[in-house]
């Protein structure tokens, strides 16, 4: 059965409880505003009229790359079902250590981390095609694809910095969160957790909810907005 | 020796004495509240300093009344510091209509200045400006009197025109215009320099602002007059083959330019823009950005491929361009594209 | 269960050596010896004196390149370096003094101190994230020192953008990641900081009981929480343009240097008051503390910082009036610089007043308290002019704003830092530092100050511009005077050195309580024990009661 490590400098578990959940919660806005900067630059630039052409080719682009679907950007849809899947399961997982349930637990933390390995797959996936045909700024993008287009490829160029660089930090987030996942996994399997202690799980949950949020945001305003 | 200790700037603008009457209004406050203040604080030191070891005063927890007070009172006298303070903002914001306009390009570490009849001067950094202060020939001619409003712009980093005397800076942002006016209004040779760091020479980015009375002015115009900034602007609209499709025909593929300046426009997504030098400048530089209202977007951008003096002459032509200006297409001679009379003779070297 | 209630000493306030008999008692500097004990510890009060070690040698390194760059501008000409020397001088002195001392100064080393025992707690609520944010600390300046060896960096600390992606051939890379990885620690100790003084405070300690202090590094941490998270992505977004060559700021490629001064700023006027804001806590402990009487005003101070914290955030336009920003925008961000000026000017006007009918002590702390006032009176209120964007047109970027904030950072922060540490000293480390060397230091720090940073405010509207590596004739008697300060104060800087590396040996014990104050710190043994109290306090008064047990 589970026991409550108690550190030396906490009176009681509540306390101990508390102070961690608020701690993951601060961490979670200065995240918000981590991306907020970002997302604030892209949208500046998104909704000035002598960059909007620029980004809205490169936004069509995005979703028209794969698979031969026409203005549908399918892969990034694809992923958002897998995001909000593994969100589901690790709500379950949570729930499943709030009630003991330790069979249920080690099942759904390891069904969060294959649907996020499925994510980051795909997410793999689709930079690798960007590297075939040339979406790299600053490494390998095509700009002679973008002459005759009516666009200014510089732009198309900026539109995928900002691609990247969001769609990066997200991806390093999720590469964290598989890898607290990983150890919270192991630890399950343990016995480390049940009724009495589960913060580990819920920090873990709070943050992986938080991850897919981001995404939530990052997916309409990069694939889906034509405007 | 004395002579040369400046404790103040000289007051060489019509606005420069304006803001010095602001700066002491609130300096005047500042010394008046500093001094209070501290004059308070070391006689309350001094008065009760600690008698005894074991002294313990009397606690006085505070004053809702005198919080109120010293609460207020400053925001009312920092409120009369805004007002004052946007006031006199707009005026130095708003040039007048009249202005005389010269074009200033900064780069790492000069100034390139053009005076609208198209002399030419340089500012800053020079071969002969060895050590400390920038050439003594690296000037910029004013005249006095007469509103002159400068349109910055820069060709690498962020650079700043800063004229103490005037009392007056503004950031030159590569990529965009930035408009600075005054009004000299003492003859004299006056200090510039560049105000925002950009880099090894950045002390030396700076020059003489000469400032000259009208007659005299027009007399070193013209004796380094040069062939006119529209007049250059002309030779490129016919060598970009602007001319093809922006011909003076109403019914051409490209909207006619004679007398666009400061016109309201018209354009396709139903919103309407002042043609004013930025406009005209994202026209040439990234045309598809706004299309006017029934024209197709067919001109191709020039981003990259006109430099900032060849941008700003042609953008100087078109501000130009009054009604029957634009030449019928293959003409040859280019006649004056500014009323001969208001050219001063050009030099013959 | 102890109850805290004050007690003024009966007769001699300081005690002599020996009194408290032979050193027998553990504490948290004899319980664990050797290096492993330190590097790899826990406590706060470790952590706080392994920061005071690693500020102090960044203080310094920040303090040579200040001495440098006043040498150079003794003659207007640059002939002892050259300008691309010069130039890398002042970039190092603003980003080793602004991210590596004035950021982390005041909070990593008294709040880390602090915090936790005046709140009756026996550690920061999470100690390990505490000990992770040194070694980030430690990382950051290893990275930025390697870039100042490496070549150095010449862009100015603000990074300003195309030079700093474009233009300029130096070690750009490094030291922006060097301060982006700061960041990271700067967060980890807010995040810390909020979580104690939510969770970690003794019983009977309500929100109103708590000392200034604890107000001030509440109100700092909200502030570096919000805030640094922006500079963070904006380093990494420079470091992207630099590494890969795209134009996210440069106009070359439709992006917008504008935009970096929006995102830079946003986050560095608020980390002014990240600098400012902790210091004015240590003011109103010293203040209360020398007087011996409670803070006049306690909810005024209290919200007055929070103010200061939520409005901070909204003038970062000011220092772009030039720039080529909207004048609405100017106009907007004018109006509520001038309005953040009010709850500094309502601090200042308590502090004074607590002063009034108190017992007055005229130990150096109280020192550097009075200098504190004052100085930051003139810097705060200088800010006024600054913040009128017609007159700031005239002044932004020379020497003026150079002796504004000055004022602010040095006058106001390293005044407060100083007075800080002196009245701790005794708490951190058990003994009292020598009064009179003290003092010496403490009026040589305000003359020499003086000395150097007023003539700027001269020489400034006169119209020298910040950043020349070679002035105009014209400026040099008022720079020769500036020159002169400056080695005076560099003097003042040093002597603290030399004595309290001194008093760790030869000084007299200094008691729990030299001072005779009032604050959970001094009902503790000095130095702390490990778990910083015997038995955990019940707080039932609110602070500075220095009269209710008499």
């Amino acid at each position: 059965m589970a026991t409550v490590p108690l550190a030396h400098h906490f009176r009681t578990p509540a306390q101990q409880h508390h102070a961690a959940l608020l701690g993951m919660w601060m961490f979670l806005i200065t995240e918000v505003l981590l991306f907020g900067a970002v997302f604030l630059g892209y949208v500046v630039y998104r909704a000035n009229p002598a960059l909007h052409g620029g980004f809205v080719a490169a936004s069509e682009h995005l979703g028209q790359s794969v698979f031969g679907f026409e203005h549908v950007p399918f892969l990034g849809a694809f992923n958002t079902v897998i995001l909000l899947g593994s969100s589901f399961t690790m709500a379950l997982a949570v729930r499943a250590a709030q009630v003991g349930n330790q069979s249920s637990l080690v099942r759904n933390l390891g069904l969060t981390m294959i649907l996020g390995t499925i994510f980051l797959g795909i997410k793999a996936y689709e930079y690798h095609h960007d590297w075939d045909i040339g979406l790299i700024p600053g490494f390998k993008f095509d700009k002679a694809a973008w002459a005759g287009t009516g666009v200014d490829a510089r732009h198309v160029e900026l539109f995928f910095v900002f691609y990247f660089v969001l769609t990066g930090l997200h991806a390093i987030h999720m590469f964290i969160g598989m890898g607290l996942l990983g150890v919270l996994w192991v630890r399950s399997r343990m016995g480390r957790f049940g009724r009495e202690y589960y913060t580990p799980i819920e920090l873990a949950g709070l943050y992986w909810h938080f991850v897919d949020v981001v995404w939530i945001f990052l997916y309409p305003l990069l694939y889906l907005i034509r405007h | 020796m004395l002579a040369e200790i400046a404790l103040f700037p000289k007051t060489a603008s019509t606005i420069a004495g304006d803001i010095d009457s602001l700066y002491f209004f609130i300096i005047g406050v500042t010394v008046a509240i500093s001094t209070v203040t501290a004059l308070v604080l070391v006689y309350f030191t001094i008065r009760y300093h600690r008698k005894r070891p074991d002294e313990v005063p009397k606690p006085i927890h505070g004053s809702l009344a005198l919080e109120l007070t010293w609460t207020l009172i400053p925001l009312v006298i920092v409120l009369i510091m805004f007002g004052w303070s946007v006031k006199l903002y707009f005026r130095i914001l708003v040039a007048p209509e009249d202005a005389v306009e010269i074009y200033v390009t900064g780069r790492q570490w000069m100034w390139k200045v053009q005076h609208p009849e198209g002399q030419r001067e340089i500012l800053g950094y020079l071969p002969s400006s060895v050590e400390g202060v920038p050439d003594p020939g690296s000037e910029m001619h004013v005249p006095v009197g007469v509103p002159v409003k400068l349109i910055l712009t820069s060709e690498d980093v962020i650079h700043s025109f800063y004229v103490p005397d005037f009392r007056l800076k503004q950031d030159a942002v590569p990529g965009r215009y930035t408009t600075l006016w005054f009004q000299a209004t003492k003859p004299g040779r006056y200090r510039m320099f560049c105000a925002e760091y950009c880099g090894t020479n950045h002390s030396k980015m700076g020059g003489w602002i000469v400032a000259q009375e009208q007659s005299e002015f027009q007399q070193w115009l013209s004796s380094k007059a040069d062939r006119s900034l529209a007049l250059k602007g002309r030779a490129q609209f016919l060598k970009q083959q602007c001319i093809s499709c922006h011909t003076g025909d109403a019914d051409a593929r490209a909207p006619v330019l004679e007398g666009i300046y400061n016109q309201k426009r018209q354009m396709a997504d139903g919103s309407t823009v002042i043609a004013d030098e930025a406009y005209l400048r994202e026209s040439i530089v990234n045309p598809r950005a706004r299309i006017a209202a029934g024209f197709q977007p067919i001109m191709p951008p020039y981003q990259g491929q006109l430099s900032e003096e060849e941008l700003l002459e042609l953008i100087a032509y078109l501000k130009s361009l009054k009604r029957g200006d634009i030449p019928p297409r293959n003409e040859e001679t280019p006649p004056p594209a500014v009323k001969p009379d208001a050219l001063p003779e050009p030099n013959k070297p | 269960m102890s109850t805290v209630a004050y007690s003024p000493p009966k007769a001699e306030p300081i005690p002599v050596a020996g009194d408290y008999g032979p050193e027998t008692r553990v504490d948290y500097i004899n319980c664990a010896w050797g290096v492993r004990s330190w590097l790899l510890t826990v406590d706060h009060k470790r952590i706080a004196l392994l920061y005071l070690f690693a500020i102090t040698a960044m203080f310094f390194l920040g303090g040579a390149f200040a001495v440098l760059i006043r040498i150079e501008l003794l003659t207007p000409k640059s002939d002892l370096f050259e300008p691309d020397t010069y130039n890398r001088m002042f970039t190092m002195h603003g980003i080793v003094m602004t991210f590596f001392f004035l950021i982390p100064g005041v909070p990593s080393v008294l709040g880390n101190f602090l915090l936790p025992i005046m709140l009756g707690a026996k550690d920061l609520a999470f100690p390990k994230l505490n000990l992770a944010s040194w070694y980030i600390y430690i990382l950051g300046c290893l990275l930025t020192l390697a870039g100042i060896i490496w070549g150095g960096i010449d862009t100015g600390w603000t990074f300003y953008t195309p030079y700093s992606t474009r233009s300029a051939h130096t070690s750009v890379m490094p030291v922006a990641v060097g301060v982006l990885v700061l960041g990271f620690s700067s967060i980890l100790t807010a995040l810390n900081f909020i979580v104690t003084t939510h969770t970690m405070r003794a019983p009977g300690l309500t929100w109103f009981k708590l000392p200034l202090f604890v107000w001030s590094s509440y109100a700092t941490s909200l502030v570096v929480m919000l805030g640094t998270p922006v500079i963070t992505t904006t380093l990494v977004l420079v470091a992207v343009e630099r590494f890969a060559g795209v134009g996210i700021f440069d106009p070359k490629a439709g992006g917008d240097p504008v935009l970096f001064q929006h995102l830079f700023w946003f986050y560095s006027h608020p980390a002014v008051y990240i600098m400012i804001l902790p210091a004015m806590g240590v003011i109103s402990e010293l203040v209360t503390a020398f007087s011996r009487k409670t803070i006049f005003g306690y909810q005024f101070v209290a919200f007055a910082s929070m103010a200061i914290a939520v409005f901070g955030f909204l003038v970062w336009g000011h220092h772009m009036f030039v720039s080529g920003q909207s004048p609405y925008a100017s106009t907007i961000f004018s109006l509520i610089s001038y309005v953040v000026a009010i709850p500094s000017a309502v601090k200042v006007f308590n502090w004074t007043a607590t002063l009034y009918k108190g017992s007055i002590s005229w130990a150096t702390p109280m020192l550097y308290a009075i200098g504190f006032i004052g100085l930051f009176t003139i810097g705060g209120l200088t800010g006024l002019v600054l913040a009128s964007p017609p007159v700031d047109v005239h002044v932004t970027d020379t020497y003026f704003v150079v002796a504004h904030f000055h004022y602010v950072m040095v006058g106001g922060t390293i005044m407060a830092y100083m007075g800080g540490l002196h009245y701790w000293w005794p708490k951190m480390t058990g003994r009292m530092y020598p009064e009179g060397w003290a003092k010496a230091a403490a009026l040589l720090v305000f003359f020499g100050f003086n000395l150097t940073f007023f003539p700027q405010f001269l020489v400034g509207y006169a119209g020298m511009n910040r950043r020349y590596a070679s002035y105009v004739d014209e400026f040099q008697v008022l720079n020769v005077l500036s020159t002169a300060g400056a080695s005076i104060l560099g003097f003042g800087f040093l002597l603290p050195f030399g004595y309290f590396g001194w008093s760790l040996r030869y000084a007299k014990a200094a008691g729990p309580n030299p001072w005779g104050a009032t604050g959970l710190e001094w009902t503790t043994e000095s130095p702390p024990p490990p778990h910083n109290f015997e038995v955990t306090p019940t707080v039932t008064l609110p602070p500075y009661e220095y009269a209710t047990h008499n």
